[in-house]
Formats: C-alpha cells, structure tokens, sequence
C-alpha cells in the first residue's frame, strides 16, 4: 500500500481500479492501524467515499483533472467546511470550520478526495507530535519513538501507507523535519506561494503549506494543485506558477550545490552525517558541483526564530476567546473569568509557554529588545542566504541533526527541543523554499537531506530531488507496520 | 534574565490565562531557560540593520472598500458556546 499519486493517476486513467475501489482500500488501511499510530484524529469515511463515487463519474465521462478521484489526507490546521478542525487543541475539540480553507477548495475542484484530517502538534507548537491533545502519534519506523513534529500525523500517514499523500504546514521545520524522521518528501514553498486562507495561523510571517508524498514527482503534482495567488491572502505573492512536474527530468549536470560549513559543524550525529555525506557523493556521480558556503549568523537563527514564532503565536491566539466558537468554561462569573479560564482550559502547556513568552516580548518597552531584535536578525539571515545563492544554485545539509528520538525524550524540557530545529528554521526565518527527502537509514530510522532553493525556485528544487530518487531508492522502502 | 513568580503571574494576566499557584514555579523555571536561549541574539550586533518583517519585504494590498463576504450569522452562531436571539452572550459587563 505505498503507491504513488502518479501511479494511481495512471491506474486510474486505465480503469484498473476506481476511485471508490482505492479510498476503501486506504479507509480499511486506516481502520487497521490507526488505533496504533494515531496519525488520524478524524476519518471522513462517509464524505470519502461520496466524494470517490462523483470522481468515478468524472472519470468515467472523461472530465479529469490532474487529482480526480485520488484520496488526499489534510493536517488538521486546514479548515473543512462542516467537518472538525481541532488544530491538535482541546480548544477547537467540537470547531466545525464554517468554510474551506483555500487549499481545500482548490482540491475538491479537482475532485479529490479526502480520507481525514491529520494529528498534529497543538496549534503547530512542538517538533515532535507529543503537544497534540489527542495524543502523540507513533513513527510507523519504529513505534517507541516520535513522527516529528508539527506534521507528524501527515508523515506517519503517508509512510505508514494510509494515505498516498498529505498536506502539512512548516512555520519552523514542520514539513521537513517530520518527513525526515517518517522516510518521505516534503516540500515548504517559498513564503506567499500557498495560500494561508483557513491554515488557522500560529507565527503568520513564517507559515507555508505544502505537501507531504513518497516522492518528488508526487509533491510536484500536489504544489501545482495548491499553489497560487489568492486575494483573501494579504501575503500571497502575484506570481505566475511554474509548471512544477515539466521540468522533473531536466538533466542536473553542472547543478552548483552549496554545503553551509556551519550545518555540518559540532551538533550533527556522525551517523547522520555519513548519510548525508553518501548523498552529496550521488549528486556529484550525478554531474553535480559541490562547493562549500558560509551562512555565519545559523547560531542565532534558533533564538531569532523563536522570539518572532512566540510573539505571532501570542497575537494569533488571542482570538480563541471562549465567545465567538471554541472551548468555553463553565460559569463563568465574569468577562475575564470567561477568557482566563476557558484559555487555560481549552490550551495544553508548550502552548501556554509560547503564548506567555510572546506576551512578555511584546509588552510594553520590551519591543525593540525581543521582537525588532529578531526581526534584524531576520535580515541578517536572509542576507547570508543571499550570498550563499550568488554563487550555487541549490544549497544541501542534513534536515536534522539525529534522527527521530524516543517519545518522552525531549518532552520535559522544551528549550532541548527548540534546538533540534537548528537547520529548519533559518529557512523560515528568510522565507526560502525547502525540501526534505529520504536518504539513508541509522539504527532502522529514516535520515533526511535537505535541499534549499532560492525563492520561487520550487522546480528547481522538485527537478534536483527527483533526480535523486532515480538514481536511489531511500524513498520506496516502506516500513513494516501490520 | 530570570523570572519571578509575581512576573510569570503578571505575564499570565497580561495573556488572559489562569495559572495555578502550583504550577507558578515550573512556569518560572519553563520561562526563564526560554528567555536565556533568547538572549543569545545579543550576541550579534545589529546596529543599522533594517528590520525584517516579510521576507519579500512586501508591502500591504490595498483593496477597495466594499463589503464582499455574504452574511452567515446562523452559520457562524451554530459553533458559539452561547447565543441568544442572533447575539453572542457573555456574562454582564457593566453594572
């Protein structure tokens, strides 16, 4: 059960199977081992397989689109009209979102379906899939550890075969690294190419969508579904999309990459830096340059990221208020009685950290010291990344520093888990396009390579990774999950 | 930068949250390993740096001033914790 979109585009087209003849399959796959993996926090059988029985019709009159018919599973930050979109919290345990977000628009336009929304880190805050009040998810490579985090459910899922693809949200990392630790592709576009329209906001000058798939060739056909300008988003850029899966096989001989001195330093476990060695070596079998860049201020990326995250989070979440929708207390025996305690309720902990230290940075005559501190910082960072891409064209280091850890492990102490995100977030913070792909294994655990590109540069990125995966086969292993 | 507990209590009115007296001292410690992460942006200096705020550095779309979302109030009412008469309630306000 670990076909590719491409694949079952192809078997479907053929009449090999029909749409409602694979969502069931996938449902049963969910049924089985979910209760395990908790990657699932609502199965949208019903809607399902009404939505794989239209696309059926679609195919069978010939009027397809590049996702008819192809079942999709959604993180559950995503809003889904009249379906639960918790974002992982207690506080949205009965939100039934009033609309589509527009990424979810743009897939039912297509007729694609979806199996469920997926378990997340709450609100997106956590790097591990532990932060969810509906429970942590498992990686499916080995079930005592984490999934990574904030998409983790999203990567359980497609490793674990429960799905051919998912979306994912990255604010700091959380597209890449959990692909990371799940062996699958992830893709967090250039900020302003995905619509952020009903992707409720947790650091809204950082959040990107993106897809989550066994391969490249699958991310390309899912960014081209879930990219472009769209006004309802006040960041969304006006740039024409590329046609991502066209340029897939371009040949990639004379492709200049860039390895940060600074990603390969203290802090990389040997192992992983063997994979990721092992992979540059590919590259350059492959025809590829190789050269060696400097992006100085990585350091302070970590501190400069949180301070923004932390203080976009304070002011996103200040509108779950127990009034208007969410979780609300009981008797409350005044206005700020009602907001206090049905924000504590309704918030697990790493969420009531963040929105603490936001509030304390952007209190009165701290401002400049925390938040335009960062945001400096911010520029300085893109600056080196600037740099880094006059001379390559593609800039390569691992995705993580260690492969996934045991649950429980980090848990207790956040700033431990804050500093795992020492190669994500940089790219965040410049606003970059990034991918994570498979590419090797230690201790039975799957190994990412990220890949950077300069903004819009999504082909690029798509062309290089896919080229990757022809010439290996980290990406088609699956684990084994009954 | 260390916070006290009368901060974290100060912090947690200012964000609208309850904290109990118990669980004051974790925040406290939680908070303050938080904070001395972030003072390591101290360590750069940023003097004459432009701040950052979109990295496109894009500015703000202006549209027109027309009213272009349908009213939905049953919509919307429907996933309130309490309305009465198409009116969110909340308790009294003013005495």
């Amino acid at each position: 059960m670990n076909k590719t979109i491409k694949e079952l585009q192809t078997g479907l087209a053929q009449g090999k199977f029909s749409s409602v003849e694979i969502t069931s399959d996938y449902l049963t796959r969910i049924k089985q081992l979910n209760p395990d993996l908790n990657a699932f926090i609502t199965v949208t059988e019903d809607q399902a397989l009404l939505q794989a029985k239209a696309a059926d019709q679609l195919i069978a009159d010939g009027k397809t689109s590049a996702l008819t018919g192809i079942p999709l599973a959604h993180k559950d930050i995503f809003c889904t009209d009249g379906v639960v979109t918790s974002c992982g919290s207690r506080m949205l345990e009965n939100f039934k979102a009033p609309y589509n977000a527009n990424v979810i628009d743009k897939f039912e336009a297509e007729n694609a379906v979806m199996l469920g929304k997926t378990n997340m880190d709450e609100f997106a805050m956590g790097s591990s899939n532990e932060s969810s009040f509906y429970g942590p998810v498992k990686n499916p490579w080995a079930l005592n550890s984490v999934p990574g985090g904030s998409s983790g459910g999203s990567a359980a899922a497609v490793a674990a075969g429960l799905t051919p693809a998912a979306t994912g949200t990255d604010t700091g990392g959380s597209i890449r690294q959990p692909a990371a630790f799940c062996g699958i592709t992830g893709l967090k576009p250039t900020y302003g190419r995905v619509s952020r329209y009903g992707m409720i906001a947790y650091a809204s000058s950082l959040d990107q969508g993106g897809p989550m798939a066994h391969t490249a060739e699958d991310c390309a056909i899912m960014l081209q579904s879930m990219a472009g300008f769209d006004s309802r988003d006040s960041t969304s850029m006006e740039k024409p999309v590329d046609n991502y899966s066209a340029s897939l096989n371009n040949d990639i001989a004379g492709l200049k990459i860039g390895l940060p001195k600074e990603y390969f330093a203290e802090g990389l476990n040997s192992d992983v830096a063997k994979c990721v060695d092992e992979a540059i070596q590919q590259y350059q079998k492959m025809g590829a340059e190789v050269k060696e860049v400097s992006l100085p201020n990585s350091k302070i990326a970590i501190p400069a990221y949180y301070v923004v995250a932390m203080a976009e989070c304070s002011s996103n979440l200040s509108r779950f208020d127990g009034v208007r929708f969410g979780h609300r207390c009981e008797d409350p025996k005044d206005l700020e009685d009602l907001y206090k305690r049905s924000r504590s309720e309704g918030f697990g902990e790493e969420v009531k950290r963040r929105i603490m230290i936001g509030a304390y940075t952007l209190s009165a005559g701290y401002y400049d010291a925390f938040y335009l501190k960062a945001q400096k910082l911010r520029r300085l960072i893109s600056q080196d990344f600037a740099s880094a891409f006059e001379q390559v064209d593609i800039i390569a280091g691992p995705t993580t520093p260690e492969v996934a850890w045991k649950t429980g492990d980090k848990s207790a102490d956040p700033v431990s888990m804050y500093l795992q995100d020492i190669y994500t977030i940089s790219v965040n913070l410049a606003g970059l396009p990034g991918m994570s792909i498979p590419a090797g294994f230690v201790g039975g655990k799957p190994v990412g390579l990220q890949l950077i590109g300069n903004y819009f540069d999504e082909s690029r990125l798509l062309n290089a990774a896919h080229q990757f995966q022809q010439n290996t086969d980290w990406h088609s292993q699956s684990p084994e999950v009954k | 930068m260390s916070l006290k507990t009368e901060d974290v209590k100060n912090i947690a009115h200012l964000a609208r949250l309850a904290i109990s007296e118990n669980a004051v001292n974790d925040y406290a410690r939680d908070l303050s390993n938080i904070l001395h992460l972030v003072e390591q942006m101290n360590q750069v200096n940023t003097d004459d740096v432009q701040p950052m705020a979109h990295p496109m550095d894009a500015q703000q779309r202006l549209r027109d001033d027309v009213a272009t979302e349908p009213n939905q109030r049953e919509k919307f009412q429907s996933i309130a914790p309490d309305v009465e008469n198409g009116l969110y309630r909340v308790p009294k306000v003013i005495e």
